[in-house]
């Protein structure tokens, strides 16, 4: 088997109390690609998650992450420590924190006490704040506390903290939900600039939001993927059709 | 942030000014004791003296509450238990000290051994002859009863109301062991007729100075190492700990381990507070580990102001003046002074006397990290005011 993609899920099945939340899953994530992974409710989008960050292990399957790491035998910390980061729901921020003490919390390196005790923030630490501040719109906030920070700013800022420890996957869980329109938008913006530096891969219903950013969409219905292209590809296909509308 | 060699007070005017009245006392104090005749109508009798360290000693108790409560959010309603073991360290030099002055005479057992016919020196009381192991003692005596509960207690992750019950629950049984003749420890009595310190008499008026003195070095020691590590970026992990525990352990910051070292850290500031108090005050009993003691103590830090260190200190002295002026003139109402003083701080000054200093002389812009575009001063003055839930 061709071993060049970053993510490869096989066959993952799922099942709990005698219903398969993921029924026989296959989809693979190529580098640096964003797709965004759709469904109604129920269609396992979370379950796929859960698995690859090893929150739950499949019943069948195998989950890979480049063609040397085994998802399945790690630890969730593991899986965090070779590149996975995932972003939840709502937003987690420190709030007594600023902007920037919140990515430097975040920064690869020390994390023992007497470490951090006598840690500086290095030159490099320092240019990838400044980077990661300027790749989430923040850099005029960086001073600014957690807690005063808009939703949508929270929103930005936890994917940068995410990215300060340079993940190779970035899982993002519906990250527009609760934004403004034009928060929506700088959303998108961020997502598409990530694009190439790392594979990401969105959940998300919001459909004009995936419309907006996606290249490639994945259909998830009971547990598997039922459609897997472009957007309108996505949208003609007759059983996606007939899964949303119900037709 | 914190920088090796970098001037830490660079940035806290407030701590600045807090370091400077602590210079001004320990230097007008011995003058107004030392150098004034006894006539003089401003002298300052040994009384007052003692009275001012035992202020001091109380506000690094206070200093030592503030860095766990205020910073990292662990509410202990037993420090009083770190000061006085602290306490009872330095009480067995001064007993062993008393040597063949004592009463009975015996050259070896203290006073109260020889009363309840003891023979010899149980093996706990090894040592505490000589100044230096005591020291040491008072130290690690504390350490090390805070480590093993706070190892116990962190690790099966018992915090905020629970984690203050079982502090309540702790000192309170130490209390009762304390109280026990078989302990060793005095009981009800205590330790008290402490003769001399190191061969300085502890009856006269310049040991009680020099006490002074040390008491105000160490408390300005203590609040510049708790300075260093609220600024450092352990410190920042700290206060990340106290906002989002989980987040924090999320992000693979080893949770337990920091509360655990800082808890320790301010055991040892509250035991050394509790070897300086012990031979200015001459004497230390079981009731120093009430219960009422500890939560009195949370009370000078929320006056003062929690997560400032020095405001702590500074409600430690302000809440102790009211105590002495008021159970002298008014003994009665102390207590329901002090229980409206909790409510109405609670209520209406939820940043203590702290909060009402203007940010910008509580801090000087800083430069480090970046050019800040906000009055960095704005924003950590709002931080402290809006940590406002109790534990």
């Amino acid at each position: 088997m061709l071993r060049d993609k970053r993510l490869y899920l096989e066959d993952l099945t799922v099942s709990f109390d005698g219903s398969k939340a993921l029924n026989g899953l296959t989809l693979y994530v190529e580098p640096g690609e964003l797709l965004c992974v759709i469904g109604p409710n129920g269609a396992g989008k979370t379950t796929m998650m859960d698995v690859i960050t090893g929150k739950t292990r499949p019943d069948y399957g195998t989950a890979w992450f480049g063609s040397d790491i085994d998802l399945l035998k790690l630890s969730e910390a593991e899986i965090v420590a070779a590149g996975i980061a995932r972003k939840f729901q709502r937003p987690t921020v420190f709030e007594q924190l600023t902007v920037f003490e919140n990515l430097e919390m975040a920064s690869a390196g020390c994390r023992s006490f007497l470490k951090t005790l006598r840690a500086r923030l290095t030159a490099a630490e320092k240019e990838r704040i400044e980077e990661v501040l300027e790749i989430i719109g923040l850099s005029g906030h960086r001073w600014a506390l957690g807690r005063v920070l808009a939703h949508g700013q929270k929103q930005w800022l936890e994917i940068g903290m995410l990215l300060m420890q340079n993940p190779e996957l970035l899982l993002v869980d519906e990250p527009v939900a609760g934004m403004t329109p034009a928060e929506i938008e700088r959303t998108a913006e961020l997502l598409l600039s990530l694009e190439g530096e790392h594979s990401i891969v969105v959940v998300e219903h919001d459909m004009s939001f995936v419309r907006s950013i996606a290249r490639r969409v994945v259909v998830l219905h009971e547990g598997r993927v039922i459609a897997d292209g472009d957007m309108d590809k996505v949208q003609r296909d007759p059983r996606v059709i007939e899964v949303y509308l119900g037709v | 942030m914190f920088r090796p060699g970098r001037p830490l007070l660079l940035h806290d005017r407030a701590g600045t000014w807090f370091l400077a009245v602590l210079a001004l006392v320990a230097l007008v104090v011995p003058l107004l004791n030392q150098v004034l005749s006894a006539s003089s109508p401003l002298h300052m009798s040994q009384y007052g003296v003692t009275l001012i360290g035992k202020y001091l000693c109380y506000g690094m108790l206070a200093l030592a509450i503030d860095l766990i409560w205020g910073y990292c959010g662990i509410l202990s309603l037993g420090h009083a238990a770190f000061f006085a073991i602290g306490g009872y360290a330095m009480g067995m030099y001064l007993m062993r000290e008393i040597g063949p002055r004592g009463v009975y005479g015996n050259p070896v057992l203290p006073d109260f051994m020889v009363f309840l016919n003891w023979k010899s020196l149980p093996w706990f009381w090894y040592g505490f002859n000589h100044f230096l192991f005591a020291m040491a003692m008072v130290v690690a005596v504390p350490a090390l009863l805070a480590w093993i509960f706070g190892w116990f207690a962190f690790r099966s992750r018992v915090t905020g109301v629970y984690f203050s019950i079982i502090t309540q629950a702790l000192t309170y049984a130490l209390m009762l062991a304390f109280f026990r003749n078989n302990m060793g420890f005095g009981g009800n009595n205590g330790f008290t007729d402490f003769k001399d310190i190191l061969g300085f008499d502890l009856h006269s008026d310049g040991t009680h100075v020099v006490l002074l003195v040390l008491t105000a070095i160490a408390l300005a020691a203590s609040y510049l190492a708790c300075l260093a590590i609220v600024e450092s970026r352990a410190g920042r992990v700290i206060r990340a700990i106290r906002d989002a525990e989980s987040r924090s352990r999320f992000l693979g910051y080893p949770v337990e381990s920091f509360k655990l070292w800082l808890f320790v850290f301010s055991a040892v500031i509250a035991g050394i507070a509790g070897a300086l108090y012990v031979p200015q005050i001459g004497i230390i009993n079981p009731s120093e580990f009430a219960p009422i003691n500890s939560i009195e103590a949370v009370i000078w830090v929320a006056v003062g102001g929690r997560g400032t260190l020095y405001g702590a200190t500074a409600g430690a002295v302000l809440v102790n003046y009211g105590k002495t002026y008021l159970t002298g003139a008014f003994p009665e109402v102390w207590l329901y002074v002090l229980g409206a003083l909790f409510v109405l701080v609670t209520l209406l000054l939820p940043r203590g006397i702290a909060g009402l200093i203007p940010a910008r002389i509580k801090e000087a812009k800083r430069t480090a990290g970046g050019t800040p575009k906000m009055d960095r001063a704005d924003i950590k003055a709002e931080a402290i005011g809006s940590n406002e839930s109790p534990s």
